[in-house]
C-alpha cells in the first residue's frame, strides 16, 4: 500500500510558483468566447485551473453590480484567481488606467497584460508592454506580460519585474500551435521567471508539446470555449498539461534523425 | 495620408472583376474557398452565380470562421437618433431636405433621457445617429452629446454627415470610439442620379470619410453599402476592395462592415437593383471568408426569421429593439417638432403633417422590420447557442 502511495506521490508534478504563490494547476483558462456563462463556468471547474482570466473590458469595473457586465460574478474568486486582462488596451497609458481601475473595483493586484494595438492578429506591441511592465511593477502590481516569442524581450521584461513571461505559440484564436518554438526554447533556456506560453493552443497535444519544451505553465482560451463540448475538452487540456509536465520532469528521450539499434563501430569492443 | 482609397478606386480594374465573376466555374469557387488568404479575385468568385450554388459549402466555412475568431458571442447596440435635420437630397432616404417631414434635434437633455431608457433595456454600445445639418448638428453639439451619453455608457460610436479630421477631434475626446460612414453606392454614375443637393454629392470626400475618422482617432470604424441602389455585386467588390484598403492602411482600428437593404421610408423611393435573401446570405459569407477578423452587423431593417437564420452565418454585432427616429425611446423632443425649409424652422403646415404631429412624434428615416424588444432577441440569441454581449468597452480605453 505505502509503496503505491509512494508510486503516486512521486507522479504529481512539481507545484507552479509565481510571485510567490503556488499553483497545482499548470493550466490557465480564458473566459471570453464562451456560449454562455454557465457554459463559461462549467468549463473553468472541469479544467481544474487555478488561475482564470478575465477581460476588463467586458467587466464591470464601476461598482454598480451591472447585471448586463456580470461576468465576474460567474467566477467563483475562492476557487480561482482572478487575473484581469487588459485586452482593448492599445498603449501603456491605457493598461495602466485600466489594471488601476481592476484593483479599485475589487480585483486582485495582479494583471495579464495585453497591449495590441492591431486589431486583426492581436499582436502585442512590445514598446508599449515594456512601458507599461514599468510602471505597474513600480505600482506594486504582479505583471503578467502578453509577448511575441522574443527572446530579448522576455529578459528585458524579467529585469523590469514581471511576474512571468508569456510569449505566444500563434496568434490568439489561431489554433495553429507552437509556431514559434525555437524562440520559445531560447526563452525557456533563459528565463529566470516562470515562462507560460499564451495563445494559438488549438488542441491539447500542442499544450502537451509546450509543457514538454518545459513551459511552465499555458494559457488556453478559445480551443476550449468554442469546442462543442467545453467542460470536455477542458478535461482533454488539463490531461495534456499533466502528462506534459510530468514528460519534461521525467527526462525526455533526446530525438535524433536516425534509428541506433546496434552499434557498429563499436561492437567489436564487447 | 498621401494615397487615399478615393484615388486608388479610380484605377481598380472593377468592371474586369465583375465580369470574371460572373463568369466563375464551380472548381474555382472551391479552389479560392480552400485559401489561407483570399484576394479581390477570390472575392469575386465567392460572390459569383456559381457560387451561389455552392452555398451551404461557404456558409460552413463562414460559421466555422466567425465561431473561431469571435467565440460563441453576439454583441448588442442599439442606434439613439439625435436629428432628423439634413441638407441633403438623398432620394432613398427619409430624412432628405425635401421631405415635408415632422423634424427635431434633440437637446442634450433629451439625449440623457434617450440614453437612460438604453440603458435600462440593457445597452451599453451606443450609436448616436443624425442627419447632415452643420447648424443644427454641429460637431460641437455632438461632443457634448456624445460626453453626456458617457457618463452611462462607455462605448459610444456616431453615424453623422462627414467632417474634416480636425472636426473629428473634440468628439473623439469626448469618448466616441466608432464612426460608421456608408458610401451607399460605390458606382459613379448611379452616385449623383441620388444624391441630387447638399455636401454628400461629392462622391469622393464621402470615401474618404473612414480615413479621416481614423486619423482623428476613432478606433472602431464601419463601412458599408446600401444594397438596392446599384447591382449588388459590384457594390461588393468596391466594398471589399475598401476593407482590404482600410485594413492596410489604418491598421489600428477595428472593422465592421454592415448590409443594409433598402426599406421603405417617406419620399416613396423604390429600389432600383434587387438583393435577394440567398444572395444576402452569399454576400456576408462571401465577406467572412474574405476578411475573418472584421466584424459584421446585422440591423433590424431585416425581419426576425431572417435575422436569426443570419446570426450564426457570420455576424457578430446586432442592434435590437431600434427606433428611427429623433426622441423614438422616450418620446423626448416631442415638444419641438416642427418642419424645416431652407433651412429655417417653420411651424408644422398643412391638416395632415398637423395630424402627425398630433401623434407627437418625428418622422422615421426608415420603418424597422423587427420589432422584437431587445430582451426578447437577447433570448433568441441565447437559445441559438450565442451569449448576448452588452459591454465590450470600458471607458478607461478612451483617449
Amino acid at each position: 500500500m505505502l509503496r503505491h502511495i509512494g508510486l503516486w506521490m512521486s507522479l504529481q508534478n512539481q507545484p507552479l510558483m509565481i510571485a510567490g504563490r503556488l499553483f497545482r494547476s499548470r493550466l490557465i483558462v480564458g473566459t471570453g468566447k464562451f456560449s454562455s456563462p454557465e457554459a463559461m463556468s462549467d468549463a473553468l471547474k472541469a479544467s481544474g485551473a487555478e488561475m482564470v482570466t478575465v477581460a476588463l473590458r467586458r467587466a464591470d469595473l464601476s461598482g454598480r453590480r451591472d447585471p448586463f457586465a456580470n461576468i465576474l460574478e460567474f467566477i467563483d474568486s475562492s476557487s480561482f484567481l482572478v487575473l484581469p486582462n487588459t485586452s482593448g488596451a492599445m498603449n501603456a497609458e491605457e493598461a495602466v488606467r485600466m489594471a488601476r481601475l481592476a484593483v479599485a473595483a475589487g480585483l486582485p493586484n495582479w494583471v495579464k497584460l495585453e497591449i495590441h494595438p492591431d486589431p486583426r492578429y492581436l499582436l502585442p506591441d512590445p514598446v508599449e508592454t515594456l512601458k507599461a511592465t514599468e510602471a505597474l511593477v513600480s505600482e506594486g502590481f504582479v505583471v503578467l506580460p502578453y509577448i511575441n516569442a522574443d527572446p530579448v524581450l522576455a529578459k528585458r521584461l524579467q529585469d523590469a519585474g514581471a511576474a512571468t513571461v508569456m510569449p505566444l505559440g500563434s496568434p490568439i484564436g489561431s489554433n495553429r500551435g507552437v509556431q514559434t518554438r525555437d524562440q520559445i526554447r531560447i526563452i525557456l533556456e533563459q528565463a529566470t521567471v516562470p515562462v507560460v506560453v499564451d495563445a494559438g493552443l488549438g488542441a491539447p497535444s500542442h499544450a502537451a508539446e509546450a509543457m514538454e519544451m518545459g513551459a511552465d505553465a499555458v494559457l488556453v482560451n478559445t480551443a476550449i470555449a468554442v469546442a462543442t463540448d467545453p467542460p470536455r475538452m477542458a478535461v482533454a487540456f488539463r490531461m495534456a498539461v499533466q502528462a506534459g509536465r510530468a514528460a519534461f520532469e521525467s527526462g525526455l528521450a533526446a530525438q535524433q534523425e536516425t534509428a541506433s539499434a546496434t552499434s557498429p563501430l563499436t561492437a567489436f569492443l564487447d | 495620408m498621401a494615397v487615399s482609397f478615393a484615388r486608388e478606386f479610380r484605377s481598380l480594374p472593377l468592371e474586369a472583376l465583375l465580369k470574371r465573376s460572373l463568369g466563375t466555374p464551380s472548381a474555382a469557387v472551391c479552389e479560392s474557398l480552400a485559401r489561407p488568404a483570399l484576394s479581390l479575385h477570390d472575392f469575386a468568385r465567392l460572390v459569383s452565380p456559381a457560387a451561389g450554388e455552392s452555398l451551404e459549402m461557404i456558409a460552413r466555412r463562414s460559421h466555422h470562421l466567425t465561431q473561431q475568431r469571435f467565440g460563441k458571442v453576439i454583441r448588442f447596440f442599439a442606434p439613439l437618433y439625435l436629428s432628423n435635420e439634413c441638407i441633403n437630397n438623398c432620394s432613398y432616404c427619409g430624412f432628405s431636405r425635401d421631405n415635408p417631414i415632422l423634424r427635431v434635434t434633440l437637446a442634450v437633455e433629451d439625449v440623457r433621457r434617450e440614453t437612460k431608457a438604453l440603458v435600462q433595456q440593457g445597452f451599453r454600445n451606443i450609436l448616436l445617429v443624425a442627419g447632415e445639418h452643420p447648424k443644427f448638428v454641429s460637431n460641437r453639439y455632438l461632443a457634448e452629446c456624445t460626453r453626456a451619453l458617457h457618463e452611462a455608457v462607455p462605448g459610444v460610436s456616431l453615424e453623422v454627415g462627414p467632417m474634416e479630421t480636425d472636426d473629428y477631434r473634440p468628439i473623439v475626446e469626448a469618448g466616441a470610439e466608432g464612426l460608421v460612414v456608408y458610401q451607399e453606392t460605390y458606382d459613379r454614375q448611379v452616385y449623383p442620379k441620388l444624391h441630387t443637393a447638399g455636401p454628400k454629392r461629392n462622391f469622393e470626400w464621402r470615401m474618404e470619410t473612414p480615413e479621416r475618422a481614423y486619423a482623428a482617432g476613432f478606433r472602431r470604424i464601419g463601412v458599408g453599402a446600401l444594397y438596392g441602389l446599384a447591382d449588388w455585386r459590384f457594390e461588393a467588390l468596391s466594398l471589399a476592395a475598401h476593407v482590404d484598403y482600410l485594413l492596410r492602411n489604418c491598421w489600428k482600428a477595428q472593422f465592421t462592415i454592415s448590409f443594409p437593404r433598402l426599406r421603405p421610408c417617406a419620399g416613396e423611393f423604390q429600389p432600383l437593383t434587387h438583393l435577394s435573401n440567398r444572395e444576402l446570405v452569399q454576400l456576408i459569407c462571401a465577406f467572412r471568408v474574405m476578411f475573418p477578423d472584421v466584424g459584421l452587423v446585422l440591423s433590424t431593417r431585416e425581419p426576425p426569421e431572417l435575422r436569426d437564420r443570419l446570426i450564426p452565418l457570420g455576424i457578430t454585432l446586432i442592434s435590437a429593439g431600434s427606433h428611427t427616429e429623433p426622441g423614438g425611446y422616450t418620446g423626448a423632443g416631442a415638444d419641438k417638432l416642427h418642419q424645416t425649409k431652407r433651412g429655417r424652422i417653420v411651424p408644422v403646415e398643412n391638416a395632415q403633417t398637423a395630424a402627425l404631429a398630433g401623434r407627437a412624434q418625428a418622422t422615421e428615416q426608415f420603418n424597422i422590420a423587427d420589432a422584437r424588444s431587445p430582451r426578447e432577441v437577447a433570448e433568441r440569441v441565447r437559445r441559438l447557442g450565442y451569449e448576448p454581449v452588452w459591454k465590450d468597452w470600458d471607458s478607461a480605453l478612451a483617449v
